[in-house]
């Protein structure tokens, strides 16, 4: 019965032929059921996700434009026209100073996030295993991400003077909690049925901690640090227009302070200009790659 | 001479059974104070034999099978194992960070496998579940169906004696678990493992089991037990099997009709 419909005519081989049907059912269905899962082409991401931000820059550089051509604002000490902006730029950069400005800026930010990465991440895992340690702080640790960082200047001036230091106080104090936070509830999320196949599978303590747990709390993890960055460039920021001192350097903070003195509206909106680029790039160059290659991985990435 | 014979008793003794469970009961602190899950279970897994937990919801068979997998303790009694049990759940449990392949690999890591050993290990244990290509998919990558297989591979790749199965086919289609039903048998029979399979459906219990052991609710003692002769290689349609699951499910329904009544 089964041979009849199979190739071999030697009846002896039944049994195999039985089980070589089986896989092939097997295959069958594998077949069925799984679908390909293709990167979308290079024409579609355009189309998707490049074109529509141009379009919106494009329609605020044209308000932008709109107000100043029909007379809305006249007073350039109000708002400077969009090339007003790119003619402080083109100035800045004819000078020499402009990659200094934001150099000055993110090297401080960029160094005062790995301090806090490495304070933050110890800090959270304490939270999240230590009983104590998370009922005595872990309440303090997220009010702390509410309590806006530029609260911290004051007192960090008072302390430390007009200084480096006192920036990165600031920065920590932004950013730590934030990293710190993420990390708690990235362990906290992580589904209990993992802990039980690892501990089934013999993983249990530290091999417990590092096989099952840290890399199932990475989503976590990856959001509090992109959080944590967001908050120390924002600290960072605050700190440097109110810290404005000649021996500390130009940077993106203390350019939009001199602006505002000089009544220089076009290096004002520069500036501000400069902030929010900053900011983005090192998001899409640094973290959102990151998060996405993570998330892709575990197929926990939403196709749009 | 006594000494030496009480010893080669207790050689005997050891590889008799593949789980041992004497008097076990389990008792869990709820609303209305404690409660009795598991009442005075008494069961041997003998080696190389399959057998199911069949029950309704409120049997404790879950609860048994942690306890025999060693995730938590009896309140009473004592379980045996030869060795650390497998345990196989109705998710696949398969960890989303690493692929099929190294899936298989962190079970044998923390086994002790020498780290040159694994890939060939784990590819042929994927090739035993017939999914040769998969080692370097991702877990969402596969189907409901290859996911569990990648599951039975990797605890497999424990090298137990014993494989616990908590109703592992209990969400997959229908076409798929009757597949899976085979696939099981075959590797069963290939590599001679016990099993101590949980599930509800009395046709899956009657389909692949030496030995079906019924569960009565609430709590869960041992009810009846049915060895099934029935020649491998079964089909859940075939005619015994039909007519064995009608007696365990009248058996069963009287067991549940007990509840109403109360």
């Amino acid at each position: 019965m089964a041979s009849s419909e199979t190739r071999t005519t030697d009846t002896i081989e039944a049994p195999t032929a039985d089980k070589d049907r089986l896989g092939a059912v097997e295959a069958g269905l594998d077949a069925l059921e799984t679908t390909g899962t293709g990167r979308p082409s290079f024409g579609q991401t355009f189309r998707t996700k490049i074109v529509p931000p141009i379009v919106a820059v494009v329609l605020v550089l044209a308000v932008w434009q709109g107000l100043i051509s029909f007379g809305v604002v006249t007073d350039p000490g109000t708002l400077p026209s969009p090339s007003a902006v790119w003619a402080a730029a083109e100035q800045a950069w004819l000078e020499g100073k402009l990659l200094g400005y934001i150099w000055t800026s993110v090297s401080r930010g960029l160094f005062g996030f790995l301090i806090a990465l490495a304070i933050g991440t110890p800090l959270g895992i304490l939270v999240a295993r230590v009983r104590f340690v998370r009922a005595a702080i872990g309440p303090i640790l997220s009010g702390l991400q509410s309590l806006p960082s530029v609260a911290w200047v004051p007192p960090a001036v008072v302390w430390l003077g007009l200084s480096d230091q006192m920036m990165y106080t600031v920065i920590l104090l932004g950013a730590v909690p934030s990293i710190a936070n993420g990390l708690v509830s990235g362990i906290d999320q992580v589904p209990p049925l993992y802990l039980r196949a690892g501990r089934t599978m013999g993983a249990t303590g530290l091999q417990g901690a590092w096989h099952i747990v840290m890399p199932a709390a990475l989503p976590g993890y990856l959001a509090g640090l992109k959080q944590g960055w967001a908050f120390s460039w924002r600290s960072l920021m605050a700190a440097e227009i109110i810290a404005n001192h000649p021996d500390l350097g130009v940077g993106l903070g203390q350019l939009l302070e001199n602006g505002r003195t000089n009544i220089d509206m076009a290096t004002v909106f520069l500036a501000i200009f400069l902030i929010l680029l900053v900011g983005i790039a090192i998001d899409l160059l640094i973290f959102s790659p990151l998060e996405r290659r993570v998330l892709r991985g575990r197929g926990l990435l939403v196709k749009s | 001479m006594a000494t030496a014979l009480a010893k080669a008793a207790d050689g005997v003794g050891t590889v008799e059974h593949a789980a041992r469970i004497e008097h076990v009961s389990k008792s869990f602190a709820g609303p209305a104070g404690q409660q009795l899950v598991l009442d005075d279970i008494t069961l041997d897994v003998a080696p190389g034999e399959f057998v199911t937990l069949l029950g309704a919801s409120g049997c404790g068979k879950s609860t048994l099978l942690n306890l025999v997998a060693g995730l938590d303790k009896p309140s009473q009694g004592s379980i045996s194992t030869d060795g650390r049990p497998a345990l196989m759940f109705q998710e696949h449990a398969l960890f989303p960070w690493l692929t099929a392949g190294k899936n298989i690999e962190l079970a044998l890591k923390l086994r002790g496998v020498a780290k040159n050993e694994r890939r060939e290990r784990a590819e042929a244990l994927l090739e035993l579940v017939r999914l040769k290509g998969a080692y370097g998919k991702r877990v969402h990558e596969l189907s409901g169906g290859m996911r569990q297989r990648v599951a039975l591979a990797r605890a497999l790749g424990q090298e137990s004696k014993l494989l616990l199965m908590d109703e592992p086919f209990a969400a997959l289609d229908a076409i798929t678990r009757d597949v899976l039903h085979d696939e099981l048998t075959r590797i069963w029979e290939e590599t001679r493992l016990s099993v101590l399979f949980v599930t509800h459906n009395v046709r899956e219990a009657v389909r692949l089991a030496q030995r079906v052991v019924l569960l009565s609710s609430r709590p869960g003692r041992v009810a009846r037990e049915w060895r099934v002769d029935i020649p491998q290689p079964r089909r859940i349609e075939d005619a015994p099997v039909a007519e064995l699951s009608l007696e365990i499910t009248d058996v069963l329904r009287e067991e549940i009709r007990r509840h109403g009544q109360q």
